[in-house]
């Protein structure tokens, strides 16, 4: 699979990452594209009848009783917030 | 042409936990914004999710009462998005192994036909934070309370023809939830929200028209009336040489329209991927049965029983069974009266009525059920008759006696039996009626039976209401046509 420019800059859109030029997006499309090289190797390996790995440990999910354990620490978490109002946490204005 | 409806919907039920679906945070409503939003919650660097046993078996409940596969493996994934109000910048979420499997629900329409709406699966996930957009000097207020509350999605299959099968399939969902106690399913607190997608076809056409997907519908009615504006819409549309475009629509209840969410230019992209935070949810065949162990008896069980064993009509059987307060309310009353159709009538006539009136849950009916039972009581062993009832059941609503037995003794509603004293009363309302009597005499014997009436009135009267009103009729009937 070839990676091309628009690719780069639709995937650093939904990452929200900023690219500072076109020569910085090529750069990208050459890392990417190794990348997808080595996936490529990786497809080769026959799998059939394989389960899809979703976690590399051999062990399953451990269960919490539900029980409130956690107590109100709203002023040390806003304490870091850039910028907060009557216990809201204030972000730039978003409308749909 | 004759277009065919197409609806399938997507439900999301907020699970009545204590905590939330990955930390112990509490999840009760109404707190101090940002109070009950914790590090794990707020996606603070360096934290672990830890899933909530009591989500888990809710959702397996819930699979159970829809007969539906619980598979021994589920996963959790992020769906990716940005928006404020989603810390993490992911929803954890399930896709590709969800908790429930295939199910199927039965609803029942008007005309008590039955159908059966698959469902696809149900997977559990986190609901995101509130965004409030007011009177911030131009910034977005957020509030984390509800982030990481437990919800369950439950999906269904495309077969619903109609918004009434669409209302009957909530509805059912509805029952069933707050049947097992998993959710309040109060709706105006956004315990349940509804996404609908609604297409069109010509009617006998296989594939599916395209849909558009009416996003976070809060109310049963509102899920009708969203439905019919956009069938109508899409309709004419496509009448007019228009073409649906598959869109998230909005409903609006005071225009009482849907509308296009401005749609951006490219398609959603979540980049789903399995979770690294979480590990596979195992569950063993031992669990599943433990939670089967607990089921309650559900709507269309208990709705059948009503039917078939306690011999209740169709519809009674539905309205006593819609809510399990109400089922309850019914059940109990039963216990103490013995008689199934009296204790329906008595539940669904005057309580219900009293109930709607001054806009009471039957969970908080100031007339206990065991009050009901015993009034009914009354009635059956010819105690009182229905009139003094009536006043008893408005006695007891009021708090004015604490048993139906006692209002009856107190206020002297024993019914006359004693055919000496009602005959009487009769002898004295004819001897001080002697116009009517001459008329009731004087007329056609088919006009007698309706002014018969004035007389009864008469005696009851007199009796204060306690003369039993066959009895009156009859004796009635003798002494005037005799004479």
């Amino acid at each position: 699979m070839a990676i091309e420019h628009a690719d780069v800059l639709r995937a650093a859109h939904l990452a929200r990452l900023g690219l500072n030029s076109d020569a910085e997006a090529a750069g990208y499309v050459d890392d990417l594209t190794r990348i997808l090289e080595m996936v490529d190797r990786l497809q080769a390996v026959d799998t059939d009848g394989v389960a899809p790995l979703s976690h590399p440990l051999d062990a399953t999910q451990r269960l919490r009783p539900d029980e409130v354990t956690e107590t109100n620490q709203r002023e040390a978490f806003q304490a870091c917030a850039p910028e907060t109002a009557d216990g809201l946490y204030l972000v730039p204005r978003v409308v749909e | 042409m004759q277009w065919e409806t197409v609806i399938g919907l997507e439900v999301h039920v907020q699970l009545a936990t204590q905590s939330k679906i990955f930390s112990g945070a509490s999840t009760a409503f109404g707190a101090e914004p940002n109070t009950q939003a914790c590090a794990i919650d707020l996606g603070l660097p360096g934290v672990l999710p830890v899933l909530n046993e009591g989500a888990v078996a809710m959702a397996v409940q819930f699979g159970l009462a829809i007969n539906a596969e619980i598979p021994e493996t589920s996963l959790f994934e992020r769906k990716n998005y940005f928006y404020p109000d989603l810390p993490k910048g992911y929803q954890t979420s399930q896709m590709a192994q969800p908790i429930v499997g295939k199910g199927e629900v039965e609803i029942v329409l008007d005309d008590d036909v039955r159908k059966r709406i698959r469902i696809h699966h149900a997977h559990l996930e986190e609901d995101a934070g509130k965004s409030l957009h007011e009177d911030f000097h131009g910034m977005s207020g957020i509030d984390l309370n509800r982030a990481g509350t437990p919800l369950l999605e439950i999906v269904s299959e495309p077969d619903m023809r109609s918004a009434k099968e669409a209302v009957a399939y909530i509805r059912a969902i509805h029952a069933i939830v707050t049947y097992l106690g998993i959710s309040d399913g109060n709706m105006a607190e956004g315990s349940m929200r509804c996404d609908v997608n609604v297409s069109v076809r010509p009617k006998g056409q296989e594939t599916l028209g395209t849909r558009a997907e009416i996003k976070n519908v809060n109310s049963f009615r509102f899920v009708e009336r969203a439905i019919e504006f956009e069938v109508e819409r899409q309709i004419e549309l496509i009448e007019d040489g228009g073409k649906v475009v598959q869109e998230t629509r909005l409903y609006d209840p005071d225009q009482d329209e849907t509308r296009s969410m401005r749609t951006k230019e490219e398609a959603n992209d979540y980049r789903y991927f399995p979770c690294p935070d979480l590990l596979p949810v195992m569950l063993d065949e031992a669990y599943i049965e433990h939670q089967r162990s607990t089921l309650p008896e559900l709507p269309t069980e208990k709705r059948n029983r009503f039917e078939t064993s306690l011999g209740l009509s169709t519809y009674d059987a539905g309205v006593l069974s819609s809510t399990r307060p109400m089922a309850e309310y019914f059940e109990a009353v039963l216990a103490v009266c013995g008689d199934a159709k009296q204790a329906a009538n008595w539940v669904q006539g005057e309580l219900s009525g009293h109930l709607n009136r001054e806009n009471i849950d039957i969970s908080n009916s100031p007339v206990t059920p065991e009050q009901l039972g015993g009034l009914i009581s009354r009635v059956l062993d010819d105690t009182i008759n229905g009139k003094a009832a009536k006043q008893v059941f408005a006695a007891l609503w009021n708090n004015e006696g604490a048993s139906a037995d006692e209002i009856i003794d107190a206020r002297g509603l024993k019914q006359v039996t004693d055919t000496g004293a009602i005959e009487a009363m009769i002898d004295q309302v004819i001897a001080d009626s002697p116009v009517q009597v001459a008329q009731y005499r004087e007329a056609d014997p088919e006009k007698r039976g309706k002014m018969i009436g004035y007389f009864v009135g008469q005696v009851m009267k007199a009796s204060r209401g306690t003369a039993n009103p066959q009895q009156v009729n009859g004796l009635l009937k003798q002494k005037l046509d005799d004479a």
